[in-house]
């Protein structure tokens, strides 16, 4: 079931999606489209496909050997999955952050910020480090680092580790950010401070959030899409999913009487 | 799978129509006091109005506690309408407390000459209740939908009471102070009838997550 | 639960603490004795002309091994050129690209050859590079060390790889950063202490292998001038002075020995302060 909002608003869209891992379907034939500058929750019970939906939006799902997608997904228009694409460049054009924060351990917290553009050529000092504050100030770490750019990565808490993984991905600019379980590792202040940084982050960036948390997906998200066992069961604005559904499913796990 | 929380849900269930009752009673009773000038039972409606009240204070506290817990989709309906339908069943004890004071009132003077077929138009304003309420029960949204034009009904009973009155007091100026109490008994009834309209509208929101109140085909806006 | 049971059970527990560790004692002993022997034996043959002088003829007292730790030290240079990149390219192929097919008979094949005499090693040199050669060389004794040290380096190399967490090759792709700079800017890099180490292992190991140099580099009393002539190496001149009659050479053998053993004790050391702080951060 796929709720195409106004095209023109659509940052990602996707069509009969299908991801198999040898011969199992671990999504089967979903298409929506994600909401430009706005905050789409995918909720679901363990093992419904909604991070391996996720990886398939910046073709993450490619670093299993084993795995295979069909379908179609556009980004403002471009295909992403078309010949002449590199997954290279599409994946610095949708970056993700991950539910364990991952600083590169032998990098300072600036090497972090910045590693990505210094290992895609960029050299160029002031520009480096007009961006390291950029995106540190974009994920509400810059006050507190700013005094030790040049400290171990490691030696940050585990809140704004995850706050450094999220400037690291916004420094190469991406267009779309992808978030699986941003915060389910984090305390609940890390956590609400994450949340707040989301719904700062989508008056530029369009941002996808994989979470297990309804009561997350009610705080952050525009539009909420409902996974079930590898299909897209129910897709809307988030205000109706959580109080009027229109699937039965849909309702039954919102309210707890499965999952 | 919450199995306390349906409890608590279910306990919200009983309470309001525990209520319900209690204000169903209090209207028959208070109607039935003012028709056949009983002082005494008149005064038992005003005193029974504490229990109606004090259902609502423990209403609104279950549903802020299970509001806590952070229901959704039709749980959430359930407690936000629960709170609201306890506010209308308690304003429909207090009319019914009001016009308890006015056949304690009338009860003190001689009777008027007037025909008016009060337990009518109460009959009426019950009826509709009752409906609103087995359709919060059976979560029937068409049973609610058809209890709404009734209200037209009951403040056409209502004006043509008022007229009559109205006449009557232009008729026989002593009997103004009498009338004015019973146009103010007759006005509560038709207050009655419109709380139990609301009551309609919130189940149609619970059962269709519609927001149907204040759109237009409603009864006139303020009765005289 | 009685008092005899008691009494058993503790006379048990005493016992077997006892003689577990009069059998850890009994593995640290051959070290010390070895130790013990060298020090006494050799440490008085231990002077500057031992590390930089040529072996007198013999009859005449004196003289050092300075060709001997030279030859060694050259053997170990050419080991690492050969054995590094291949096994640390090995590593990194096993760990990050290849089938699980291919892998698995890579590393089979790897434990094979970590398992095969040093005197084979030797053999197949002998007969790949002297006989074509028409004679022994350093280049022989450099390759037949290095050849050693590739599946010593391959499996430590994918082993210590491995042991870097997905989440930073993840995060690396997830910036679109392509494999291969993942690879070396951000794996490698931070398992570049554990690589180091398994490296330096490695050396130390075949810094001490003497049966593939006899078919090889051979030994040479004089300094040698070109890596295509034979070449002293610390353990050839060891087994060389320790089977002849000699009593001034069995002296030098024993200081040669003790050399040696600093040598591989210097490396061992060396390896665990490079490695004291590693992965001591918060997680």
């Amino acid at each position: 079931m796929a709720t195409t909002q106004n095209n023109s608003d659509a940052a990602l869209i996707v069509r009969n999606l299908s991801v198999f891992f040898g011969n199992r379907a671990a999504v089967k034939d979903v298409s929506l489209d994600v909401t430009a500058r706005a905050v789409t929750a995918i909720i679901g019970p363990s093992g419904c496909g909604k991070s391996t939906f996720l990886r398939a939006l910046n073709r993450m799902h490619e670093l299993n050997p084993e795995a295979r997608m069909e379908g179609e997904i556009k980004l403002f228009g471009d295909d992403i999955y078309s010949r002449n694409v590199e997954p290279v460049v599409v994946r610095r054009r949708i970056g993700m952050v991950f539910q364990k924060s991952n600083p590169f351990p032998t990098m300072s917290i600036t090497e972090n910020v910045t590693v990505g553009l210094r290992l895609n050529g960029v050299r160029e000092r002031k520009l480096l480090a007009e961006r390291t504050e950029q995106s540190l100030r974009m994920s509400a770490l810059w006050d507190e680092v700013k005094d030790r750019l040049h400290a171990p990565a490691i030696s940050l808490s585990g809140g704004q580790q995850q706050r450094l993984c999220i400037a690291r991905a916004l420094a190469v600019q991406p267009e779309v950010l992808l978030m699986d379980e941003p915060a389910s590792a984090l305390d609940p202040l890390a956590t609400s401070k994450i949340e707040e940084l989301i719904l700062q982050l989508k008056k530029d960036y369009t941002i996808v959030i994989v979470t297990h948390n309804m009561q997350q997906a009610a705080r952050v998200s525009d539009f909420t899409a409902f996974f079930y066992i590898g299909e897209l069961v129910e897709f809307d604005a988030t205000a109706k999913i959580f109080t009027s559904p229109s699937k039965k499913q849909t309702e039954d796990y919102v309210t707890g009487r499965f999952g | 799978m919450d199995n306390h929380f349906e409890a608590g849900l279910d306990t919200l269930k009983q309470k309001l129509l525990t209520m319900a009752s209690h204000a169903e009673t209090a209207v028959n009773q208070a109607v039935q006091a003012l028709v056949q000038r009983d002082s005494a039972l008149a005064l038992r409606v005003k005193e029974d109005d504490n229990v109606i009240d004090q259902f609502e204070v423990e209403i609104d506290e279950l549903a802020i506690q299970l509001l806590t817990k952070a229901p959704l989709a039709t749980n959430l309906r359930l407690v936000t309408v629960a709170m609201k339908i306890s506010q209308d069943l308690e304003r429909i004890g207090d009319e019914a407390s009001k016009i308890a004071k006015r056949a304690r009132d009338l009860s003190l003077e001689p009777p008027v000459k007037i025909n008016l077929d009060l337990p009518r138009i109460a009959g009426l304003a019950l009826d509709m209740l009752k409906a609103a309420l087995d359709a919060f029960v059976n979560r029937d949204s068409a049973a609610a939908r058809a209890v709404i034009p009734r209200d037209k009904e009951v403040d056409a009973l209502n004006k043509q009471i008022h007229a009559a009155l109205v006449q009557h007091m232009v008729e026989n100026p002593a009997t103004i102070g009498r009338c004015l109490h019973w146009i103010v008994a007759a006005k509560s009834i038709e207050r009655i009838a419109d709380h139990a309209t609301n009551v309609a509208e919130d189940v149609v929101y619970l059962c269709e997550a519609q927001d149907i109140r204040h759109t237009g085909v409603k009864s006139q806006a303020v009765s005289p | 639960m009685t008092a005899e049971n008691h009494n058993w059970r503790n006379f048990k527990n005493a016992f077997m603490q006892t003689l577990t560790f009069a059998c850890a004692i009994l593995v640290i002993m051959p070290l010390l004795l070895v130790f013990y022997h060298l020090i006494k034996e050799g440490f008085s043959s231990i002077n500057l002309a031992f590390f930089t002088q040529l072996p007198k003829p013999v009859g005449e007292v004196g003289g050092g091994m300075g060709n001997a730790i030279a030859g060694t030290f050259i053997l170990l240079a050419q080991a690492a050129v050969i054995g590094v990149p291949v096994g640390v390219l090995g590593g990194v192929f096993l760990s990050e690209y290849g089938g699980t097919k291919l892998n698995w008979w890579i590393r089979f094949a790897a434990d094979i050859l970590n398992g095969v005499p040093s005197i084979t090693w030797g053999i197949v040199v002998y007969a790949l590079m002297v006989v074509p050669m028409h004679g022994f060389s350093a280049l022989a004794g450099g390759v037949v060390l290095g050849m050693m040290m590739i599946p010593l380096v391959m499996r430590t190399t994918e082993e210590v790889l491995q042991l870097v967490p997905g989440g930073y090759r993840e995060a690396a792709f997830a910036l679109g950063i392509s494999k291969w700079k993942t690879i070396v800017q951000i794996v490698v890099r931070t398992a570049l202490k554990g690589i180091v180490t398994g490296v330096l292992l490695a050396l130390a190991r075949v810094a001490g292998e003497t049966a593939p140099l006899l078919f090889t580099a051979l030994g040479n009393r004089f300094w040698a001038h070109s890596l295509t002539e034979p070449i002293a190496a610390m353990p050839l001149q060891i087994f060389a002075y320790a089977i002849s009659p000699y009593d001034d050479w069995h002296r030098q053998a024993w200081a040669g020995a003790l050399v040696l053993l600093l040598l591989v004790l210097a490396i061992n050391v060396g390896v665990r302060f490079l490695t004291r702080d590693r992965f001591q951060h918060k997680v």
